[in-house]
């Protein structure tokens, strides 16, 4: 990178704010999704609002693209850097600007851990988006992904309980979407912000709604025989008009795997259903008889409520190391995202087992089962030749079956890098041209993250309308992927 | 859909407005805007597409009615958790274009929590969808946030898809009175600070009427009774009185008088509720004749001024404005008389991601052939 570029950083983050050793670079060179991996040209750590528009401006002038990032937990490669491009690392802006618990509101700089928002608020209130990397991913990378977790299907995700932003736009103007009060007149570009993966600038202040905490919450362990059999208690959990706080489930590869890593005590079985219920104790009384009922006539042979706190934290500390206990089970892993409609799930899961078989492969399965959000785990061993891309093409065919199913390419890690081509899958040519009509709102010049989400890039100096076909398209010559 | 798109695509090729246009409850609210050549109604789309009541969503064409669309899901025990004004008459395409919400918002968010896919037609005849039909999704930019609340000024909105609740086993509504506000609006904050599973949160108060504290409950019999208790608690000062008849449509008597008059929307923190309902009281003195408002909770009112004329409304609505500027919120005039919106702002300052706004406004609608004038700012 020109050292007058360099130069002007420096002079804008301090030299002890920017990275451009090779060394120091490679840190940064992926995120969570560890099989991409580019070497950022610099990398530039600002500390305040003003100072990541300063750098973002230098970006603007000389036309070099930027990648935002916070912890680098991402699971789809959105923060994986640009060739020839910085990394923006929000992880000096770690200030928690305003805890309002009257109004259930926090305001918090993008670096600020997830964990870190429930604690400023503890102990009668929450943030309720929980990621299971919540003890490290960072707010800031949390609105670009929005975000879930298990706790979601009762409190909504990401875009639920963010109200307000502070955006550095890709030109360096600064603007403000939403607010701390709700139906602020004009479109509602804080809620297109949030899931945007980066591409539409750089949020420097966030401000989070967080939740009061319920009177009781308890915790049911549920052992079946099979998957289909903690499927069908699901669907039937939600047919009789409970909505748990959560309800997850793991196979029984999920369970070993768990069981190794955090002894969390699971039953063995074939298919186990975690079910959280919260609220007043009456309330959760009674709702907790209803799903005792439905999971023992499901073929339930074991159900265990977790009796104390510590009991619930060993629980749920079981499920959310699930993807990393992975590693005591198999050496390599693919951690993939899709959703179904929860309806599907018996024969989707029917399907996976065969393409599992085929391709002579196993795999684990981890789901937010309440909203149809699978995490199908493939394992695998790079050390055996041709593995890793039977691996990579059998957990690509999940997603294929997802989609087609009536689900999505991803519930909650984003697209990234690693799904842009599947955007094609879900979406047609006109959807996703609109998307990138509002994406040159923000960012005509395509600086921000420009390489993410989309299969195809945009030109935002092309004339609005409905996408137009290259002439060699047309006749047949060349192919746009 | 396909003759949605050919009407527009041919609409804005001769440059002529066009204005969306559902169940026709909400066409004055916003900027008049410039007058249209082409008014585009959705109500022959009107068909519920699907009711996938086992994975509790449904997709729903624009024209039909909020009412039409909770009697089919009531079949199967579930419904729409929304409770915008008028459903007999208003369209979904309506209530998401001007993001028309109700009490039940105090447990189930707006509807931007509530949508989960959308079909928009561009002013250019491109129709493009958004989201889908899961409830969990994060592939692409969410666009159903972006038709919510533009008042037809981007796109028309054809088809929606929504996320769906049971109806309730269980129902009780609380209704506490006093003769000031102070002790209803401190008990609003009270409830919202306890663990209370309420679902909506009510202030009635106005210059005639006793104000009034409404609390709603779902759930199981059980956990409905075992609240009573603790509300009652916290409410030991304040007189329980029965709750009106409809009480959880009380928003729409405000559209109803027949002296000129203003309705609009304030939004403020929860905890400043106290502060512009007294503001209100106060402006609502002579010269005017009449005021009254209901607000949730959640910060977000709705309010009706009377006048003898238009420039006492004037005043005092500005006078309102600024007090909720002040505390750091906002104030929307819905509907006013004609030389009243002349003079006055009715979305207020724009902010400053304004130059942002025009630019999506020009990304998606470049010709301003839709609804030009009636949004924010002027869009």
């Amino acid at each position: 990178m020109d050292p007058r570029i360099l130069d002007r950083f420096r002079a804008i983050v301090g030299r002890d704010g920017l990275l451009t050793e090779p060394e120091q670079l490679r840190t940064y060179e992926c995120d969570g999704l560890t099989n991409f991996r580019v070497l950022p040209s610099a990398v530039v750590l600002p500390t305040s609002t003003e100072q990541v528009q300063a750098v973002v401006r230098v970006c603007h002038d000389a036309r070099i693209p930027f990648v935002a990032r916070g912890s680098g937990t991402g699971l789809s490669g959105g923060a994986l850097p640009i060739e020839h491009g910085i990394v923006i690392s929000l992880a000096r802006m770690t200030r928690i600007l305003e805890v309002d618990i009257p109004n259930a509101r926090v305001v918090v700089e993008p670096g600020v851990l997830n964990l870190s928002v429930t604690q400023a608020v503890a102990p009668n209130y929450f943030y309720a988006p929980d990621p299971s990397s919540q003890q490290v991913c960072s707010i800031g990378g949390n609105v670009a992904e929005n975000s879930g977790g298990a706790h979601c299907l009762k409190y909504g995700f990401t875009t639920t309980h963010v109200l307000g932003l502070e955006v550095v736009l890709p030109d360096g103007s600064l603007v403000h979407l939403g607010g701390a009060t709700l139906d602020r007149p004009g479109y509602d570009l804080c809620g297109v912000f949030v899931g945007s993966e980066g591409t539409l600038g750089i949020a420097t202040k966030v401000i989070l709604r967080v939740v009061r905490r319920p009177a009781l919450i308890q915790t049911l362990l549920a052992a079946f025989d099979s998957t289909n059999q903690a499927g069908a208690a699901v669907s039937e959990i939600i047919a009789a008009g409970v909505l748990p706080a959560a309800i997850e489930m793991m196979d029984n590869l999920a369970i070993q795997a768990a069981e190794a890593a955090v002894h969390a005590g699971y039953p063995d079985c074939g298919g186990l259903l975690l079910v959280e219920l919260d609220g007043p104790a009456a309330e959760v009384a009674a709702l907790m008889a209803r799903v005792r009922e439905i999971c023992t006539s499901c073929g339930a042979w074991e159900l265990r409520v977790a009796q104390s706190e510590e009991e619930r934290a060993a629980v749920w500390k079981g499920r959310k190391a699930a993807f990393a206990a992975m590693g005591r089970i198999s050496p390599n892993y693919i951690v993939q995202d899709g959703v179904i409609p929860r309806t599907a799930l018996p024969e989707v899961m029917s399907e996976i087992e065969r393409l599992s078989g085929q391709a002579g492969l196993r795999v684990a399965n981890v789901f937010h089962a309440g909203d149809g959000n699978l995490h199908p785990l493939v394992l695998y061993d790079a050390r055996i030749a041709g593995q890793e891309g039977r691996a990579e093409r059998l957990a690509f065919s999940i997603l294929e079956l997802c989609v087609k199913a009536g689900g999505s390419i991803t519930g909650e890690h984003g697209v990234g890098e690693e799904k842009k081509a599947f955007m094609s899958v879900m979406f047609a040519e006109p959807d996703l041209d609109t998307m990138q009509r509002v994406r040159c709102a923000f960012d005509p010049e395509r600086l921000s993250n420009p390489t993410k989400v989309f299969p195809r890039p945009r030109l935002c100096a092309e004339k609005p309308g409905p996408y137009q076909p290259h002439p060699l398209e047309t006749a047949g010559i060349a192919q746009l992927f | 859909m396909d003759e949605v798109a050919t009407q527009l695509r041919d609409a804005s090729r001769d440059g002529l407005v066009v204005m969306p246009r559902g169940g026709g409850t909400k066409l004055d609210w916003g900027r008049p805007p410039r007058p249209a050549d082409l008014v585009l109604s959705t109500t022959r789309l009107d068909r519920v597409m699907e009711h996938a009541w086992a994975d509790m969503t449904a997709t729903v064409e624009a024209g039909c009615t909020v009412a039409r669309l909770q009697h089919t899901l009531a079949e199967h025990g579930q419904r729409l958790a929304c409770d915008p004004l008028w459903p007999e008459r208003a369209t979904i395409g309506g209530i998401l274009a001007t993001n028309d919400t109700g009490p039940l918002r105090a447990r189930f968010g707006g509807l931007r929590d509530l949508i989960i896919g959308v079909t928009l037609v561009l002013p250019d005849g491109t129709v493009a969808r958004s989201g889908g039909k899961v409830v969990k999704n994060v592939a692409g930019y969410d666009l159903p946030k972006l038709a919510i609340g533009s008042f037809g000024t981007l796109a028309v909105i054809t088809q929606a898809v929504f996320r769906l609740h049971p109806l309730p086993h269980a129902t009780r509504t609380f209704t506490f009175a006093a003769p000031a506000l102070e002790p209803l609006c401190e008990l609003a904050l009270a409830i919202q600070g306890s663990q209370l599973a309420f679902v909506s949160l009510q202030l009635r108060a106005g210059r005639s009427a006793e104000p009034a504290l409404d609390v709603g409950f779902e759930g199981t019999q059980a956990g409905v009774d075992s609240q009573q208790d603790e509300l009652l608690r916290l409410a030991a000062s304040l007189a329980r009185v029965d709750p009106p008849r409809a009480v959880w449509r009380a928003r729409e008597a405000l559209w109803q008088g027949t002296e000129p008059a203003v309705v609009g929307t304030l939004s403020v923190l929860p905890t400043e509720l106290r502060a512009v309902c007294a503001q209100l009281h106060d402006v609502g003195a002579a010269p005017l004749v009449g005021w009254r408002v209901v607000a949730q909770g959640v910060g977000v009112g709705q309010f009706r001024l009377e006048g003898a004329t238009s420039g006492a409304l004037l005043g005092a609505v500005q006078r309102l404005r600024e007090g909720a500027e002040r505390r750091g919120g906002t104030l929307v005039v819905l509907v006013g008389p004609e030389d009243l919106k002349a003079q006055f702002d009715v979305w207020g300052p724009p902010g400053d991601a304004l130059p942002l706004l025009r630019r999506v406004k020009q990304q998606l609608d470049p010709g301003g052939t839709l609804s030009p004038g009636r949004f924010v700012g002027g869009l």
